[in-house]
């Protein structure tokens, strides 16, 4: 790739990029997983929304679908050390889907189809800065990057944009997720190089 | 992509820094299903921020390790036991 110059891949590269500490840039859009890819099919997939007192708020494809839909471009940083700029999504706003949600909880733990967990406080999903995504780079979610939909918080390292999600539990005491059992940091904020407990 | 494991041979070299013995030729009964093999037959998922290691009848999770740079995490809770074969006494 020595002698290619960057310039034709027409895309920012990494001069002048700022990562966060520790990471590097890739181009491509690695595949991790703790298991075996699920495949749900639409018609069969739901999102719920349990909230601290047992109350459940359910959505299907089709109205997962009806709801306003956003466009945002966010960059990726993996707890593996990659980094993913500018990567463009579409979703539901995590701010539109609990507007009608009564709760005063302040943890939130995200569940996935295939039994994955992680955690996160609920402010890191309101204001913005989290989705429900199901269309990434103008396709439809691939299975293996967690369609039919995944949640996407991207201020926090990337175990905590759960492929494959089914739902949100919130919580009034933070419950530590499927990484977050196994030594990996509670909050994960790539900025700060939250990797593992105690960094 | 539905399959992207290796067998649990692919623990040897990481739980080599824990045990003194080779685990994988220790037998473990799954906590999900009661499925009972060697760790060297589990399904081993290893593009992950850790090992994650499944078991093959039930795919529910056996065993994690997850290596930072100053400890070894292992999450045993999947595993009702563990068998290590030993010589004579």
């Amino acid at each position: 790739m020595g002698i290619v110059s960057p310039g034709f891949h027409g895309r920012r590269r990494g001069a002048g990029v700022k990562l966060p500490p520790g990471q590097y840039l890739t181009e491509d859009f690695p595949v991790l997983s703790a298991g075996p890819t699920p495949r749900i099919r639409p018609e069969d997939w739901e999102f719920t929304v349990t909230t601290e007192t047992g109350q459940e708020h359910r959505w299907s494809w089709r109205e997962l679908l009806d709801l306003p839909g956003e466009t945002p471009t966010v960059d990726i940083h993996c707890v593996t050390k990659w980094s993913k700029l500018g990567t463009s999504w579409e979703g539901v706003s995590l701010d539109t889907l609990l507007a009608d949600v009564d709760t005063a909880a302040d943890y939130a733990l995200v569940h996935s189809y295939g039994g994955y967990t992680t955690n996160l406080p609920l402010e890191d999903l309101l204001d913005g800065q989290a989705w429900i995504a199901y269309r990434f780079d103008g396709e439809d979610l691939a299975p293996e990057h967690g369609g039919p939909a995944r949640l996407l918080v991207p201020h926090l390292y990337f175990w905590k944009s759960a492929k494959w999600v089914r739902g949100i539990r919130l919580m009034d005491e933070d419950e530590p997720g499927f990484w977050e059992t196994a030594g990996y940091h509670d909050y994960g904020d790539p900025w700060r190089e939250q990797r593992y407990q105690g960094d | 992509m539905i399959d992207d494991y290796e067998d649990g041979n692919a623990l040897a070299g990481p739980l080599s820094e824990i045990f003194t013995f080779d685990v994988t030729t220790a037998d473990t009964r799954c906590a999900g299903c009661g499925r009972t093999g060697p760790v060297a037959g589990l399904r081993v998922y290893t593009h992950a921020p850790g090992l994650v290691a499944r078991c093959p009848g039930c795919e529910e999770v056996v065993l994690r390790v997850v290596r930072t740079p100053t400890a070894a995490w292992l999450d045993l809770r999947g595993s009702v036991a563990l068998r290590i074969p030993l010589a004579p006494a």
